[in-house]
């Protein structure tokens, strides 16, 4: 029976790029690996961080919803913890609610620009947690 | 001699109308509070980015449990910060 999760992860700013994408890779790779599958997929870019973790103040911020397996979730998060470019992780399990809200934010931010929201947010943070 | 009806006040005397404090969860008819939203979570905080006790917020406590459970998401992915000052 497959379930549906999200997670969110923190790469380090010092990726580029390219590298960002190949640890988004890797990690949908997995997933999809195991007979997951992906419901979506958001990529917040650079965020400014509410506090600094491993002395960074920024960093990549990735959203991924997904069905997959609950045995896969135990795998899955000890790659997070032995890979060195995520600085923070966090996967919760979607119930029939969080589904529905999830739903109804896909078709919301399908209409306008996706990252044009939480990049608002952050610089608003910015300025305020000083 | 001063009868009932001879006191006069200087300012009118105010009456405090007390507003009946509701949840707005389930006026709103609200399921799902989301952590990612950092924004909405605000409400929830005082300065020092302390969740706000239900007296304050008027939210019932089945979904006072579900804003803090967001609130302390949003606090470990460093959407929302653990301790701070001048939050707003």
């Amino acid at each position: 029976m497959l379930k549906q999760y999200e997670t969110v992860f923190i790469a380090t700013p010092v990726l580029s790029e390219a590298q960002m994408k190949e640890a988004v890779a890797k990690y949908t790779g997995l997933i999809t690996a195991d007979g997951g599958e992906i419901v979506y997929e958001e990529d917040w870019g650079l965020r400014k961080l509410a506090y600094p973790i491993q002395k960074k103040t920024t960093g990549f911020y990735h959203l991924i919803q997904f069905k997959a397996n609950p045995e896969f979730i135990t795998k899955f998060e000890i790659q997070y913890k032995r890979d060195e470019r995520i600085i923070r992780f966090l996967t919760v399990a979607l119930d029939k609610d969080a589904e529905a809200y999830a739903e109804r934010r896909r078709s919301k931010l399908s209409g306008s620009a996706p990252a044009a929201q939480p990049a608002e947010a952050a610089s608003q943070e910015a300025t305020t947690n000083e | 001699m001063a009868q009932q009806d001879d006191i006069r006040y200087l300012n009118p005397p105010t009456v405090e109308v007390k507003r009946k404090k509701y949840c707005r969860f389930k006026k709103a008819g609200i399921k799902y509070i989301d952590y990612k939203d950092a924004e909405f979570l605000k409400k929830f905080l005082n300065e020092q980015g302390k969740i706000l006790p239900r007296r304050i917020t008027g939210t019932s406590l089945k979904y006072q449990r579900k804003v803090s459970q967001a609130i302390k998401r949003a606090r470990h992915l460093a959407l929302l910060p653990y301790v701070t000052d001048l939050l707003k």
